[in-house]
């Protein structure tokens, strides 16, 4: 929490980053309707993981925070994976 | 503004932020449970969740998605507008935010409504006799979509009071903790649709 200058995002910045969410809404929704089996769930589900972080870098300004809640962000992200593998493994191995 | 009062505003608003985001991690796991419900049930009842999921209209789903982007992206430029003491713009971009939540909310109205008119809806004889699969993913369908929508509504009531407080002053260019954390609920509410639509809509 040392840097004390605020980062002004500009709003083209703010614009481009909405395309390329638009963009990939659409490449999910297309790459969803051509159904490639056990895939089609894993090409959804790596699209929004990817849509999530650019919105959480860049609409939420984490890019330009202090490496404190970069790690926190980061960290409870990283927790919650950990849950839902341990979730999975426990579900498969009954 | 002396000095020590700027560093004092400034850990303010480190603190301020980093409370809002510990709340946002709260959010995360309470949606993340129902996630974890719905991709266990859906791994045990493949076929019913295929039947059930094709009901969805992708069209409104991928609809109010892009509502939700476009406002995601006005509230982090009213964000940038304050920064820049361009108070009407501001205010215009949260306007627009609102708006967008709005038809997101009016869309859900007509989805909603139009599984009421086929009787899909929570406790209905119709829901009672589908399959064990159906009558589960229409469960975490309402239950999910329902939460969700409820944050829509906080999220709403939330940016209208930035407007009356840019209005007023208290939020300016050198204190907008309170839009800040607004804005970061806002971005909440479009993440955690960024994983319902693809659950709900798409991977059917």
């Amino acid at each position: 929490m040392k840097n004390e200058e605020t980062h002004i995002s500009s709003y083209t910045s703010h614009a481009v980053v909405l395309i390329v969410l638009l963009i990939l809404t659409f490449i999910s929704v297309a790459a969803t309707s051509w159904h490639f089996g056990a895939f089609t769930v894993a090409v959804a589900l790596l699209i929004a993981s990817i849509k999530v972080a650019t919105v959480i870098f860049n609409f939420m300004h984490v890019k330009h925070e202090s490496l404190f809640i970069k790690a926190m962000v980061g960290g409870v992200f990283a927790l919650f994976a950990v849950v839902i593998v341990i979730t999975f493994i426990d579900y498969y191995l009954r | 503004m002396s000095t020590q009062a700027i560093h004092s505003e400034h850990i303010e608003s480190e603190t301020g932020k980093l409370g809002m985001w510990i709340f946002l991690f709260t959010e995360l796991f309470l949606f993340g449970g129902l996630f974890l419900v719905y991709a266990v049930f859906r791994a045990k009842y493949s076929n019913d969740f295929h039947t059930a999921a094709a009901e969805l209209d992708t069209f409104i789903g991928t609809l109010n998605t892009v509502f939700l982007l476009i406002s995601s992206m006005t509230v982090a430029m009213s964000i940038t507008a304050v920064q820049k003491n361009q108070k009407n713009l501001a205010i215009f971009l949260i306007t627009i935010t609102v708006i967008l939540a709005g038809l997101f909310m009016l869309n859900k109205y007509f989805e909603w409504s139009h599984k009421f008119e086929y009787k899909i809806y929570p406790g209905s004889e119709v829901l009672k006799n589908l399959p064990q699969g159906e009558l589960l993913f229409f469960g975490l369908y309402y239950m999910m979509t329902g939460l969700h929508a409820l944050h829509v509504l906080i999220g709403m009531i939330l940016l209208t009071i930035n407007i009356f407080k840019i209005r007023k002053g208290t939020v300016s260019q050198s204190h907008y903790l309170h839009l800040e954390n607004s804005g970061l609920y806002w971005h909440l509410v479009d993440l955690i649709w960024i994983f319902l639509f693809p659950l709900l809509y798409l991977i059917t």
